[in-house]
């Protein structure tokens, strides 16, 4: 048998496994990306252990520092009962977080698993579930998400739950896409071939090989559900409130904006910078993994 | 052509249909307690068990649920969702009330939106400068990251408070509009502009823009004469999604400036619980998104002779 | 008053010590052509032959000045008729494209924009050449001319039709007029037939022949092909990895090839083999047991076309078709795009149901199986797809891959026993343990069709139905392939069903032959009667398209057709 000649080999793509410290040597190339990395961090940092960010409490405030501009010692300045905002924006990452992530994690898992039913089985169970995906792309996902919390009640919980339905859709849709286009790989109809099951096909070629664009699609809906976790706290469906809710937060300083902008500005400004991050991070791990 | 024009106009009737019958569910079979609903929550425990029958009786809540969503579908029919609880008006003239307000103010963001992301898709594709693309490019992402709250306040702040330019609130006179229309505007460029980038990137990359090279085209002939209509009919494809966001916009930026309009009085609606009025509104909603995507689906084919000539004689598809 | 003057000795187009780079990195550049000299002169037709990766597309790309943003020029020139163009702006570039050098690309299908008539098309040519400014009817006149000079007999109709209502051929030609428009005094084409059918290739190839003669412009044409190469042009050049190996007329290129690279290439070429390929271990023994182990009988598949106005229409993409294959042997299908061999291998392995017929495995009965029973069934029937690319789990690595159909079978339980196997597997196909762990982008196209082949063959199957599978790879590589299946068919005793719309590689492979045209077969038997006295119109008609007639070269007659050369040997 002849040596393999194959002068022409293609270039290797992407790597197999590329190493961590080959990533970590990648971010450094992106100072966007590597910064955007720092924000989403040093916010998660907030919501786990916020005592290490900040010295103030988020509720007791000195009623003589009220409406103090931002400074040194109050990075983002003081609320109308002197409360220091930096420390409520650093205790309300907690809240407006769980609730993102629990948003997330809702319509990620029912949403991935009815895209992957419907475009698998095809026929009618495909057409019952996007005739329901359709309905609910009717409705705008705010106001969806305001009738089930006003059904619901007022609370963040509640909030994180509204989010995650209307956001069921968008990941089915995108679940189902990504299955119909992959079903029709040659690499499927060689799996059949070479003795798979359905259930086998599935799960080994089916699922890891759509996974990849909803994992996406849940980096950018990350973002997408802080602001609307944060609108509804802004519109008052969510926390009462003492309690620091970035919406919330926002709402409050609203009033005084012509007096004291910072106020509503600085949460709103650190909300808005997350969220930026967010997508970035989601931008970047698309461009990666395009095929 | 005909089958294709039943199939798409069912799938439309079937969206509104069934908005409503999740509606009803969500505000009328799954509150323990709907008639609490249709009282002020501060005034409930001043009720008397008489006046509360008095009230169930008269909206039909004593009835058997199928009763009651049948009675209500018929009335739905007729353009007839009952009357709000807080004012006592019907429902549908309090939203023809408030319409044209909305309807001025999204349709004003929709056609700033529009310009803003062809300029955008524009410039990023005729720069021949890499760093002119790449800010571009960056601005989509940026407009869809803020918060229509937070940018909304920021142009108070500055136009309407620091210089004066605007009126910060209220709903009289062209003025008054601008910074609305505005704020509006950015949340929903932004995923159009997106779009339109990539598909503008897409096809100035294809085949036929090669052979327009070659038949001694020059760059903005190119872009204008073959690029700009097929790359920009998807932005058709995303014309629900761009309602949708319209929708939910008009409800912050109406708040944020205290305008009236469809947003603010769901917001109130939602906030006293007056469900007749929740009810009308998203079924008025879903009903506009599906007749929109009904108007697209209808109009893409005149637009792109492909689709047209699949229609006309047939696509292949295996049986 | 074009912006080139002319002056009668330069040559239309000359490139010298051209080399052109890719950006790979921040400060990185990878050479894809490097000093390439290269000229045509008027009336003259050459040749640049290349396989994938040679830069052949980006030198031309470069003539023109087409360049994507992430390539440039390093240093060399370009000069049409004596003006060196090199570093123009694409203002000024504008007016030599279409006026002075035509372009005809490679995939008729995306070449044209889809939402504009083809008339409009040819007019912007027209008006973007037009010497001095003439009135919208000149113009129409103009590109109606442009378009019967393409051999679009029915030009008006064309006119008023969109690209999607044309075959491609029909589209090629249309871009054949494009080019034409502008009057240019040469033609640029790069792999102008590539996408089509053979017989449509020899029409279109024949048409550029013509029209060299007729308008006397000169034709630079780019392709993978060396058989159309020869056939075709004056002088040709072959390019290998950004340089130019090999240079001359025709016929010394055949008698004294100068260039190693040059004779694997023409080594390689279906036509230059003397007929069917001998295992590497020796002379094969004929098969004595020429029992069927596949029949086929009267299959017919329809599609459905979802019809306007409640009409319906059916395509007959199989129509009542047998086939028998012969134990130990190789029976090739042959047949252009839209003959339904495709639709034939799929129904064969039941990855499409049949709507009637049937079809037996020795005197198993496969169609209308069980999900169950058709798997125990294909433990003996595998298959190997077309497009290496497509065919392997992009995320499974090549050790995962050989091993799925063993652990699917359940044919060896233990790890180690598997990974043996595996191994083992991958040595029948000359690869080994170190490309165990890679995954398939890390690999060529030719190596991920011996991994696709390795698969095949894990669960010892009897037949193996080959879909096209050499049909996306280069020559040389499509011959080791080629000599690998001849091989391993020796040593297993396997039978194969090779799907393939390439009559050279029929005759290298194939002991029987069925030629198939619009879902029907036309001719059916031994390779060599076949390809010696083809009985039906159909196969003549293929047997001459073939292009590469002189490809045998030294000695015979440079104008004798490749059928007829088969037709020698076989």
């Amino acid at each position: 048998m002849t040596v393999p000649l194959d002068t022409l080999a293609a270039p290797a793509r992407r790597g197999s496994a590329r190493p961590l410290l080959g990533r970590l040597g990648g971010l450094a190339r992106q100072p966007v990306l590597m910064v955007s990395w720092i924000i989403v961090l040093v916010v998660i940092g907030w919501a786990v252990a916020p005592r290490l960010f900040t010295s103030y409490s988020p509720y007791e405030g000195d009623s003589a520092a009220s409406f103090a501009p931002p400074s040194v010692e109050h990075w983002f300045g003081t609320d109308r009962l002197g409360r220091d905002l930096f420390a409520r924006t650093v205790y309300g990452a907690h809240t407006t977080l769980t609730a993102t992530l629990l948003a997330v994690l809702i319509a990620f898992g029912i949403g991935t698993v009815a895209g992957l039913i419907a475009g698998f089985s095809g026929g009618i169970v495909d057409t019952a579930v996007m005739r329901l995906v359709d309905v609910f792309l009717a409705i705008p996902s705010l106001l969806l998400a305001m009738v089930v919390v006003s059904v619901l009640g007022y609370s963040t919980q509640n909030i994180a739950l509204a989010v995650g339905i209307s956001s069921i859709a968008s990941f089915a849709r995108v679940m189902r896409a990504e299955v119909l286009a992959v079903v029709t790989q040659d690499y499927v109809r060689a799996a059949y071939g070479l003795g798979r099951g359905r259930l086998g096909v599935m799960l080994r070629h089916v699922v890891p090989n759509s996974l990849s664009s909803v994992v996406a699609l849940a980096a950018l809906e990350v973002g997408t559900a802080v602001l609307a976790v944060a609108s509804l706290g802004f519109l008052g469906y969510g926390a009462p409130p003492p309690q620091p809710e970035w919406g919330l937060l926002v709402a409050e300083g609203r009033d005084y904006v012509a007096t004291h902008p910072w106020a509503a500005i600085m949460p709103g400004l650190a909300l808005a910078l997350v969220v930026v991050a967010a997508h970035r991070i989601s931008t970047s791990y698309r461009k990666e993994h395009r095929r | 052509m005909l089958r294709y024009l039943a199939l798409k106009a069912g799938r439309a009737l079937f969206v509104v249909w069934a908005a409503f019958t999740l509606t009803f569910v969500l505000l009328f079979v799954l509150p323990a307690n709907p008639v609490d609903l249709l009282f002020d929550p501060a005034e409930l425990n001043t009720v008397t068990p008489e006046v509360r029958a008095q009230v169930a009786e008269s909206y039909g809540f004593n009835k058997p649920v199928v009763l009651q969503y049948l009675a209500r579908l018929g009335h739905a029919l007729t353009g007839d969702f009952g009357n709000s609880v807080q004012s006592g008006r019907s429902v549908t003239a309090t939203i023809l009330d408030v319409l044209p307000s909305t309807l001025v103010l999204a349709s004003g963001a929709l056609v700033l939106a529009l310009l803003v992301a062809f300029a955008i898709a524009l410039v990023a594709t005729s720069t021949r400068r890499p760093w002119v693309r790449n800010l571009v490019e960056a601005l989509p992402s940026g407009a869809v990251s803020v918060p229509v709250f937070l940018s909304g306040i920021l142009m108070l702040q500055i136009f309407s408070f620091q210089l004066g330019w605007f009126p910060a609130f209220g709903d009289r006179g062209v003025k008054s509009l601008v910074l609305p229309v505005i704020t509006l505007a950015i949340p929903v460029a932004g995923p159009i502009a997106q779009l339109l980038v990539r598909s503008f990137a897409t096809e100035f990359r294809s085949g036929y823009v090669t052979t327009s090279w070659a038949k001694g085209a020059t760059r903005s002939g190119i872009i204008v004469r073959d690029v700009f209509r097929n790359a920009g009919l998807p932005a058709l494809t995303i014309a629900g999604i761009t309602f949708g966001n319209l929708i939910a916009g008009s409800v912050i930026t109406e708040t944020v400036f205290a305008r009236q309009g469809i947003g603010r009085m769901t917001q109130a609606a939602i906030n006293t619980l007056d469900v007749p009025l929740v009810q009308g509104v998203v079924v008025l909603v879903a009903a506009s998104f599906a007749l929109i995507n009904l108007i697209v689906d209808l109009i893409y084919p005149l637009l792109d002779p492909r689709l047209r000539a699949a229609l006309a004689v047939g696509s292949p598809r295996a049986a | 008053m074009t912006d080139v003057p002319e002056r009668e000795e330069d040559p239309l187009l000359r490139i010298a010590g051209l080399a052109i780079d890719y950006r790979t990195g921040r400060r990185r550049w990878t050479p894809a052509v490097r000093g390439v000299d290269l000229h045509v002169d008027p009336g003259e037709f050459v040749s640049l032959v290349g396989e994938s990766g040679s830069g052949k597309s980006t030198l031309v790309q470069g003539a023109l000045g087409l360049l994507p943003p992430s390539a440039r020029i390093r240093a060399g020139s370009i000069a049409y008729s004596g003006v060196d163009v090199t570093g123009w702006s694409d203002q000024r570039m504008a007016r030599v494209r279409g006026n002075y050098v035509g372009f005809i690309p490679q995939d008729p299908n995306t070449s044209l924009n889809p939402v504009k008539k083809i008339g409009q098309q040819v007019i912007e040519s027209v008006r973007f050449n037009a010497p001095d400014a003439r009135n919208a009817a000149q113009h129409r006149e103009a590109a109606l001319e442009s378009l019967r000079t393409a051999g679009l007999k029915d030009a008006e109709r064309v006119f008023h039709q969109y690209p999607h209502e044309l075959s491609g051929g029909m589209k090629q030609r249309a871009l054949i007029a494009i080019a034409l428009a502008g009057r240019p005094r040469i033609v640029v084409a790069d792999e102008p037939t590539s996408a089509l059918d053979v017989t449509v290739q020899k029409v279109i190839l024949d048409h550029l022949m013509r029209l060299r003669e007729e308008l006397g412009i000169g034709i630079l044409l780019i392709t993978h092909d060396l058989g159309v190469a020869l056939d075709r042009s004056d002088r040709i050049l072959v390019m290998q990895d950004g340089r130019i190996v090999e240079e001359g007329p025709v016929r010394q290129v055949l008698e004294n090839t100068t260039h190693d690279y040059t004779r694997r290439l023409l080594d390689a070429a279906p036509a230059r083999q003397a007929g069917r390929l001998e295992p590497t271990s020796g002379p094969r023994a004929r098969p004595t047991d020429t029992s069927p182990v596949l029949r086929a009988r009267a299959l017919t598949r329809t599609y459905q076309l979802r019809g306007g106005r409640g009409r319906r229409r059916q395509l007959r993409a199989l129509d009542g078709v047998d086939l028998v294959v012969r134990k130990g042997t190789t029976h090739a299908i042959v047949g252009e795009s839209g003959a339904g061999k495709s639709t034939l291998a799929s129904i064969l392995v039941q990855f499409t149901a049949a709507d009637s017929g049937t079809v037996h495995i020795g005197d198993r009965e496969l169609t209308g199986l069980g999900r169950r029973e058709l798997r125990e069934i294909r433990r003996d029937l595998q298959f190997v797809f077309q497009n290496p690319f497509t065919s392997l789990d992009p995320r499974f690595t090549v050790g995962k891959l050989v091993a799925e159909p063993l652990q699917a079978f359940k044919l060896a339980t233990g790890k180690q026993e598997r990974t043996a196997r595996v191994v083992e597997l991958l040595g029948a196909v000359a690869l080994d343990e170190s490309h165990l762990h890679r995954l398939p982008a890390e690999l060529s196209g030719g190596q991920r069709q011996r991994v696709a082949i390795a698969r095949a063959l894990a669960p010892n199957p009897g037949i193996l139905v080959l879909d096209e599978a050499v049909s996306a790879l280069d020559v040389s590589v499509q011959a080791q392939i080629l000599q690998l299946l001849v091989d391993l068919q020796a040593e297993l005793g396997l039978s194969y069903v090779f799907v393939t719309h390439d009559l050279g590689v029929v005759r290298l492979i194939a002991d029987d032959v069925t030629v198939m045209k619009g879902g029907v077969v036309v001719e059916t038997g031994p390779v060599e009667q076949v390809l010696r006295s083809p009985r039906h119109e159909y196969t003549r008609e293929l047997l001459e398209a073939v292009p590469g007639a002189g490809i045998n070269g030294a000695g015979t007659s440079g104008g004798e057709r490749v059928g007829a050369a088969i037709a020698h040997q076989a």
